[in-house]
């Protein structure tokens, strides 16, 4: 292998903090946490069973729930012993510094002002808005340009996906001047 | 010769010349699209996939198998002008490839993995013809309880044959399960885990899912992440070969397609076993081996023919028995279950038409790319170089887009983001993402598979004992589960008191 494949074998596997990587633990709660909610749906679940259906809807339910909770007290066993998964490496990306928690939330909240405003604003508009927030999250600064360009990817594909093609995409308050 | 009269009807089908058309069209976005860094072939699919939403079931998988193998060779241009793997199964590739364009050989590279990558198709493609009738006849003989022993296989190959820990394998695997149970269990007809929400009556779309965890999960990752000086590009030329890189070629062309078809049709198989194997035996039977590390071509050669086969030979149990075994496979049974069709043994009776023209337009998609490749190459190499910022916010603008369009509803769009934090945390914690789809896409057909078994036996658990096609695939299954425990307990052992 060459030196550089080595090179970014050797990034990956330099250990995020001191010792283990604790966070992990978060994921045995989040795994135990979901166990329980799926026990606690299926014992809402009215137990039906008849000739044609011996088993009834609620049994894989409960299996899986208990499952999910082996699976947590396993991994947490498997993370008390040292054990930790490689963060995905790639090649934008650059693990040897920390997560950048700013952008991140940036991304969010362009992704849910979008999620909030296609119905009633259109696809166009919210759209626009997605693609120039996420630019400018992720650290582009060129705040007409990028508008320009939200823009026209915004009506290209409004136009190309859903009047070309039959795609469903909402009009919004621009209904009829589209 | 019935399947060769299907399949001139096929090839018929997709000359006309609207038809070849959508297929030049799916070879060329899906080549752009896989191209672009941080995007791997299963990606590009899913990404892709709203574009064929309003087209019939003919031609929106015209355009699909274009896409299918444009997203592959894609991943390949990618690996070797930038170092840079966008999946698993082309890292073998950027070894000598990324070497072979630093020292000028760019256009060399490129043109062996195209040329492999279409000689590998073609035969894999005819592969694919030949075995999938047999496949099929021992598919239709099969019971609910084989299925379910089939079913219970691929999640057991996911997790555990596939990726370095198996206990993140079954925790990917288990999420991607509960997520398939969302919704109105479809025998009792009870709503399950879907919180009083009505939209979630229907249960999550896989496609959401999949550009979820694949599309909005990558972009997250990889912005909080991003590397403030982009990777070098290599230029390069159009890419051609001289006598000499035909002559050491074509060998590894051939025996890449003999490792990866046969990996690729497994239901455990894979891209990563074979194109690891081949670059093996080509480093062993070189005449060059003073090369090797440095830019070898046989090195390039064989692993991406092997890639490429392997992806036809996971359309063999994707068509003939409805089991993903890639992520691109996965996508693509997604796409074909939001055309209301089942993959499975039946598809080649009721949609017979639909399955050859697919197999059709895949070689005729496989010809256009090389067509369209050798020229083209330096024009994707300047796609490598688009801005990060542009690129990351097209993708999540893409992934809103393709979700909102499955439904029409905004509920999906918060699904979508709540995925992508998933996928995002997935990649944090090192978790496979591959289980969790094949989980969602699997789940709810395994759990009917298994009720029916029991239907037939009354409810005695006996009755997922099926044929001796369940009795092999269980051993298989038990197998596989206890090797690393003899593994630990008698060969560790046994070796330290010998040694």
């Amino acid at each position: 292998m060459s030196s550089e494949v080595n090179d970014r074998i050797a990034e990956d596997t330099r250990p995020s903090g001191e010792g283990g990587d604790r966070a992990q633990y978060a994921v045995c709660a989040f795994l135990a946490l979901l166990g329980t909610a799926v026990i606690v749906d299926a014992l809402g679940i009215p137990h039906i069973t008849s000739g044609t259906d011996p088993v009834g809807p609620r049994v894989v339910p409960m299996i899986l729930g208990v499952l999910l909770m082996v699976v947590a007290v396993a991994y947490a066993v498997d993370v008390a012993r040292g054990g930790r998964g490689e963060p995905e490496a790639g090649e934008d990306v650059d693990l040897s510094q920390g997560s950048d928690w700013r952008t991140v939330l940036l991304l969010i909240g362009a992704f849910v002002v979008n999620a909030v405003l296609i119905e009633r604003l259109g696809w166009v508009i919210s759209g626009t808005l997605l693609f120039w927030g996420t630019a400018f999250a992720l650290g582009n600064r060129h705040y007409v340009r990028n508008l320009l360009i939200a823009v026209t990817l915004s009506l290209v594909t409004f136009y190309a996906f859903a009047i070309g093609l039959g795609v469903n995409l909402p009009a919004g308050v621009l209904q009829g001047i589209l | 010769m019935d399947n060769l009269n299907n399949l001139l009807q096929g090839f018929a089908d997709v000359v006309a010349p609207m038809n070849l058309l959508l297929a030049l069209i799916g070879v060329v976005i899906g080549t752009a699209v896989g191209v672009l860094p941080g995007i791997g072939p299963a990606m590009t699919v899913a990404l892709l996939l709203p574009v064929t939403y309003g087209m019939e079931p003919v031609q929106a998988f015209i355009m699909f198998a274009g896409i299918f193998y444009g997203g592959m060779y894609g991943g390949s241009t990618t690996s070797i002008l930038l170092n840079t793997p966008g999946e698993s199964s082309s890292v073998v590739t950027a070894i000598e490839g990324n070497k072979m364009a630093k020292a000028g050989r760019a256009a060399q590279a490129l043109a062996t993995a195209a040329i492999g990558s279409f000689v590998a198709g073609t035969i894999g493609t005819l592969l694919l013809v030949l075995v999938t009738p047999f496949v099929v006849d021992f598919a239709v003989s099969l019971g609910a309880p084989d299925y379910f022993a089939l079913m219970l296989l691929s999640f057991i190959a996911v997790t555990s044959v596939l990726g370095s820990s198996r206990i993140r394998g079954f925790v990917s695997l288990l999420l991607g399960l509960t997520i398939g149970l969302v919704g109105i269990d479809s025998v009792s007809g009870q709503q399950r885990l879907s919180l009083g929400i009505p939209q979630l009556a229907d249960g999550i779309d896989v496609v959401v899912v999949a550009v979820g965890i694949f599309a909005v999960g990558e972009a997250l990752w990889v912005a909080a992440h991003l590397r403030r000086k982009p990777a070098e590009v290599i230029p390069v030329g159009r890419p051609w070969m001289g006598r000499k890189d035909w002559k050491r070629s074509w060998k590894p062309w051939l025996r890449g397609t003999a490792f990866g078809f046969p990996f690729g049709a497994l239901p455990a198989g894979g891209a990563e076993i074979p194109t690891f194997l081949s670059y093996a035996t080509e480093k062993r039977l070189t005449k060059h081996p003073e090369e090797f590390g440095k830019g070898a071509i046989e090195g390039v050669a064989g692993p991406e023919a092997a890639n490429n086969a392997s992806a036809a030979g996971t359309l063999v149990p994707m068509l003939a028995i409805g089991l993903p075994t890639n992520a691109t496979a996965a996508v693509m049974l997604a796409a074909f279950q939001s055309y209301g069709i089942q993959p499975g043994p039946l598809l080649f009776d009721r949609e017979a038409s639909l399955v050859w023209v697919l197999i059709a337009s895949l070689f005729v998609g496989n010809l256009l790319l090389l067509l369209l490749n050798l020229p083209l190459a330096p024009a994707w190499a300047k796609l490598l170089q688009i801005p990060r910022p542009y690129l990351y916010a097209g993708i999540l603008f893409f992934a809103s887009m393709g979700a909102y369009a499955v439904n029409a509803q905004p509920l999906d769009l918060f699904l979508l983001l709540t995925l992508g934090l998933l996928g995002f945390a997935m990649r944090r914690f090192g978790l496979p993402v591959l289980p969790l789809i094949v989980g969602v896409i699997l789940g709810p057909r395994a759990e009917l598979q298994g009720r029916r078994s029991l239907q037939l036996s009354g409810g005695e658990l006996s009755g997922l004992l099926g044929g001796p096609v369940s009795y092999i695939v269980y051993t298989v299954v038990v197998l596989v589960l206890v090797w690393p425990l003899v593994r630990r307990f008698v060969v560790r052992p046994l070796r330290e008191r010998s040694a």
